[in-house]
């Protein structure tokens, strides 16, 4: 129950982050940090003590598939780092866009915009 | 021949070959994309008439493979999406003449478009996470398209709540795992609804919650709309169509409507279905009455689509959602089908005019320089076909009687007048009047008036643009005057999907 509560500590953090930080660089931060908050809540429920990897043989015995780890969400985190890496590099390409329009990356500078 | 694998496969496959030919052809995106798109329009009306059903990828069947359904939603959206896909990269052609990069603008575009088909085809939560994702990342980049300092400002702040609504729909998902072991949706519906009947379970609460605010965030319902009035008018103008017409559609309400009727059984009056369907009208109201208020006030004419765009999207949600707890509350039968039908006769009409409404902008802006509604004026001497669509789309828009906006505007309130909410349903009523403000305010002081002096030296744009602007100024009028023929095809079929909950498991697990 503590790792899952620390997860959603992590994610918290991440959102303050993003919230409380005017350089848009740390903001990026703040997602990368909710993203890992994430997948690594997605590992949590797929962890087992002791646990072997999914992989059936011919001979073995029951009490080896029993000790099986879910291979699911490992699937799932590995196509959410890919993602996330895509995210990241387009934010990051975006930051480094503003900072050649702007000449800073504090983000009450560059807002203009009223939302 | 099964078509419904192709819907994600030809617009991925465009989007590769496009950049790669470009390299050495740089007509690739101009020819490649308008084909494509309209191979998928005519795809998508071909399949209007097929029978819901469930292609199995790789052959593996459900819930341990990956399945691809096709309901009478999908249907829906399919059409709204293909169709302004198509018209917008028509549009485009002519509009974007004056960027470079063009086979980069192209390439994103299809990927757009393959990320939303692939969200209402798709038969799994992480699937459809992923198509979201591609559709998402494909958006930021066409917002931020022009690289000047406003739109990479309107692209990084989309991109950043965007980031956050994806991250809360990863959690969701996660929490939905661990707690039914399956992310087939008709497979985690079942699980639910077997383990759980009526009874509620807090960790699917808390999933329920993250995902009404992750994909509250991508329709742009009010707590969540900040994005919306920078992004959708610093995007091009066809991008702009695209966002408004069928991204927040695709990407948010038919992802709220599926997750929620499909997966977490609100429809049966499962666990907590009617605080979900609470919730989904409180926003709605919300996005109704802020939607309206600032649109009125705008002098920027995409700033102000923008707004509008948020009050049009709660007029759907409000159709769904009270639907939803009309049926979790166990109430007739009827009135449930009338508000959903309702919801999703609005959304399809949404998606015809406000892309119309957009493009025209994009006209106006092509061809006098400004979006500004002050500089504006005096349209119909010098512009008359893109006049008299603005026009077209701005009646149907406001709700006036033989357009379509007044006919599902008309529905969406007489149902929410049955379900008893009678505060609601007067609310719903005054903001349609305020809708028909501001659209007189835009017929006012951009078609009429006196000419101004841009409007004077401006021209009627090429065919290319305006073309688009008829064919959907065409479906705005059709689809208040055919009612008949569009309810029975498309329509009906959508509501009868989602209001089944159990002939979708049926369906996909057989």
């Amino acid at each position: 129950m503590t790792v899952y509560f620390l997860c959603v500590v992590l994610l918290t953090m991440g959102l303050y982050c993003l919230v409380a930080k005017k350089n848009i660089v740390k903001k990026v931060i703040g997602i990368v940090i909710m993203d890992y908050a994430v997948n690594l809540y997605l590992i949590i429920i797929g962890y087992k003590t002791g646990g072997v990897a999914p992989i059936i043989e011919a001979d073995m015995p029951l009490s080896t598939l029993e000790r099986f780890v879910d291979p699911l969400p490992q699937a799932l985190v590995l196509t959410s780092i890919v993602i996330g890496l895509g995210v990241m590099s387009l934010m990051v390409a975006m930051c480094i866009r503003l900072y050649e329009k702007h000449g800073t990356f504090d983000m009450s500078v560059i807002s203009k915009l009223r939302g | 021949m099964n078509l419904v694998p192709l819907f994600v496969a030809v617009p991925l496959a465009a989007a590769f070959i496009i950049p790669l030919l470009g390299i050495w052809w740089k007509k690739s995106g101009e020819v490649l994309a308008p084909v494509c798109t309209a191979a998928l329009a005519i795809m998508a009306i071909v399949q209007t008439g097929a029978p819901a059903s469930v292609h199995h990828m790789g052959g593996w069947a459900p819930p341990v493979g990956i399945a691809m359904v096709s309901d009478g939603l999908s249907t829906l959206l399919l059409i709204a999406i293909n169709i302004v896909a198509f018209v917008s990269i028509i549009f485009s052609l002519k509009y974007m003449k004056v960027y470079t990069g063009l086979t980069k603008y192209y390439a994103l575009f299809m990927l757009m478009v393959a990320g939303m088909n692939g969200v209402v085809l798709s038969g799994d939560l992480f699937n459809i996470y992923v198509f979201l994702e591609i559709a998402s990342i494909a958006s930021y980049a066409l917002v931020a398209f022009g690289v000047d300092a406003e739109e990479l400002e309107a692209g990084f702040k989309y991109l950043i709540l965007g980031s956050v609504a994806s991250v809360m729909l990863l959690f969701a998902i996660g929490t939905v795992y661990a707690v039914t072991g399956s992310l087939n949706m008709a497979d985690v519906a079942r699980e639910i609804s077997v383990r759980f009947g009526t009874s509620m379970n807090p960790a699917l609460l808390l999933a329920g919650a993250m995902f009404l605010m992750g994909f509250g965030l991508k329709a742009a319902l009010v707590p969540f709309h900040a994005w919306l009035p920078d992004a959708h008018p610093s995007a091009p103008a066809p991008i702009s169509a695209m966002l408004s017409g069928v991204v927040i559609k695709s990407l948010g309400i038919y992802a709220i409507c599926r997750v929620f009727f499909h997966v977490f059984g609100v429809a049966s009056g499962a666990g907590g279905s009617v605080i979900y369907a609470n919730s989904m009208i409180a926003f709605a109201v919300l996005s109704i009455v802020l939607g309206g208020v600032l649109a009125i006030g705008q002098w920027d004419y995409k700033r102000l689509l923008a707004y509008s765009s948020i009050g049009q999207v709660g007029y759907i949600m409000l159709g769904i959602g009270v639907g939803a707890r009309v049926l979790a509350t166990g109430g007739q039968l009827s009135v449930a089908a009338l508000a959903i039908l309702g919801g999703l006769f609005h959304l399809i009409n949404h998606a015809a005019f406000k892309s119309l409404l957009f493009l025209s902008s994009g006209a106006v802006q092509h061809a006098t320089g400004t979006r500004d509604m002050k500089q504006l004026g005096g349209l119909r001497e010098t512009m008359p076909i893109t006049s008299w669509t603005i026009n077209l789309g701005a009646l149907s828009i406001a709700g006036v009687p033989p357009f379509s906006g007044f006919w599902s505007k008309l529905i969406i309130i007489i149902a929410t007048i049955k379900a008893g909410h009678f505060v609601i349903a007067a609310v719903a009523m005054a903001f349609a009047f305020v809708t028909l403000a501001y659209y007189v305010k835009v017929q006012r002081e951009v078609i009429f008036g006196s000419v101004t002096k841009l409007v004077e030296r401006a021209r009627e744009v090429p065919a290319l643009m305006y073309v688009p602007l008829i064919i959907l100024a065409i479906v705005c009028v059709g689809f208040g005057l055919l009612y008949p023929v569009i309810g029975a095809r498309i329509l009906e079929p959508a509501r009868d999907a989602l209001m089944n909950g159990t002939e979708y498991i049926q369906l996909v697990l057989g």
